[in-house]
């Protein structure tokens, strides 16, 4: 057991990178889907609709499967862990839009035609005053997407990246204690979830305070 | 040519689908002048006022601030810039307050006036003061809207908006969602704005606050001016039938 935690905690961080890189990579997602799903061009529109149900209605396996073993018929030559990082990112990032999106149409109308009656601009009215309350209201659900990205993370063990749920299917050939091996993976995974969920509660109470 | 109004309607008009809103409205508003619109709940006042900064476009008719056309037909682009400028000298007041909760009471007040006039933060700042002092709220600067009363909020609403140092100041309902013993004090700010000669548009359920302050009344009902003129023969002496029956029971029915 003790022999086995050194690698454990090498895979802890390379899901911890996967779970920071990835989330990142999906709040950009999800910052330009939610733009372009509420833009006044219906291109744009559509575009953003298009990329939410493609990812949503696919398993994140099959995302994963077609940027690793798929990108290379097109040209695109990838780590494992960078194939997942991406597949990842782009996956939680479309349910990202949904969640920004639905923080930004929750403000309330009047907000909007207030700001607007002063003779402040579309754009204006967003950065001054929709946006900052939507982001109080998109923390809570956006600490629910990371919460899945991060116990998502274990998808690309299929692709190899040796992260933690790899890490655990490796050792159990050498210890033979599966139940040990995935008990450790499980805890680690809770103590990552755990922390992080602390840590959009901070920020939700810290924006709620005025 | 000295009495140009500074608020023009012409023909208004406005459909949702087949159900017409208003119906052909002009309406001329002098400088300094008080207008009280009343009528029945769904008779298109709330439509009409917000018909003047184009927050509800018409479907017909052009509204005019002073020599400027509010809703010309512009491109896109044109029409934004056009528009938030207009917007500026048209302040308005919302039934709901609308403040921004987010920010506090200075900073409600300051946001547009920064923003869109590009004033530095100790002009910004004498700005809350000054408009603040109006309301008799200056004690209240640092607070946080959530932190307010309905009345309080209402006189900040009204700061903020008066900090535009508008032209012409609208008021839809200002006061319907204030609990009766705060309607007071958000009257009395009003009629200190209209003893300073501001010109203003008071869409109000109060008729005896309409004949003190309003030197005009129109009564609309099914998106027309049924009648207008001044308090005087509105309140004591109307002509039409709908109108005395609209007063008769909202005169008494003190609610
Ligand atoms: N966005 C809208 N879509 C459809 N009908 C509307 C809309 N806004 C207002 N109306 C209708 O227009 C009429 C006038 O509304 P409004 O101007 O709010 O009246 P008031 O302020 O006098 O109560 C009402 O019948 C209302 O239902
Ligand atoms: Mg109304």
């Amino acid at each position: 057991m003790l022999r086995v935690f050194p690698y454990f905690l090498q895979a802890a961080w390379v899901t911890l990178q996967l779970s920071v890189l990835s989330c990142l990579l999906g709040l950009i997602c999800g910052a330009l889907g939610a733009a372009a799903r509420l833009s006044r061009s219906p291109v744009l529109r559509l575009v953003g609709a298009t990329y939410v149900s493609v990812i949503r209605g696919t398993p994140a396996l099959i995302q994963i499967f077609i940027l690793y073993f798929g990108g290379p018929q097109i040209g695109i030559q990838l780590e494992a862990f960078e194939a997942g990082m991406l597949a990842l990112g782009f996956n939680i990032g479309a349910y990202m839009t949904e969640t920004m999106r639905g923080a930004i149409i929750s403000v309330d109308r009047g907000q909007n035609e207030a700001a607007r009656t002063l003779g402040l601009s579309r754009f204006e009215t967003f950065r001054a005053v929709t946006l900052p309350q939507a982001m109080r209201l998109m923390i809570r659900p956006l600490g629910v997407n990371i919460n899945a990205l991060i116990k998502g993370t274990a998808l690309v063990a299929a692709v190899s990246v040796v992260e933690l749920t790899y890490t655990a299917q490796r050792y159990i050939g050498s210890t033979y204690k599966p139940f040990e091996m995935f008990f450790l993976a499980g805890a680690i995974y809770m103590t990552i979830i755990y922390v992080t969920g602390h840590g959009v509660s901070w920020l939700d109470r810290r924006a709620a305070l005025k | 040519m000295t009495d140009r109004p500074i608020i023009d309607i012409r023909h208004a008009a406005k459909s949702y689908g087949p159900l017409e809103v208003l119906k052909d409205i002009s309406l001329q508003v002098q400088k300094g002048q008080i207008v009280a619109i009343i009528g029945p709940s769904g008779s298109g006042k709330s439509t009409l006022l917000r018909a003047i900064n184009d927050l509800d476009p018409l479907t017909a008719g052009e509204v005019w601030l002073e020599d400027t056309q509010v809703n010309k037909a512009l491109p896109t682009r044109q029409y934004e810039a056009h528009i938030n400028s207009v917007r500026q000298n048209i302040g308005m007041v919302f039934q709901h307050f609308n403040l921004f909760p987010h920010l506090n009471v200075r900073e409600n007040i300051t946001l547009a006036p920064k923003m869109l006039k590009g004033i530095s933060n100790e002009d910004a700042d004498e700005l809350a003061v000054e408009q603040l002092n109006k309301v008799g709220l200056l004690d209240r600067i640092d607070y946080y809207p959530s932190q307010l009363s309905g009345g309080q909020k209402q006189r900040v609403a009204i700061a903020r908006a008066l900090a535009m140092k508008p032209k012409v100041m609208l008021f839809d309902e200002a006061t319907s969602a204030l609990d009766p013993e705060l309607v007071e004090e958000v009257n009395l700010v009003m009629k200190q704005l209209a003893e300073e000669h501001m010109t203003m548009i008071i869409v109000t359920h109060e008729m005896g606050f309409a004949q003190d302050v309003c030197d005009r009344v129109l009564f609309m009902d099914q998106g027309v001016v049924v009648e207008e003129g001044p308090p005087e023969v509105i309140f004591k002496n109307p002509a039409n039938d709908r109108t005395k029956n609209f007063l008769r029971k909202h005169l008494k029915g003190q609610n």
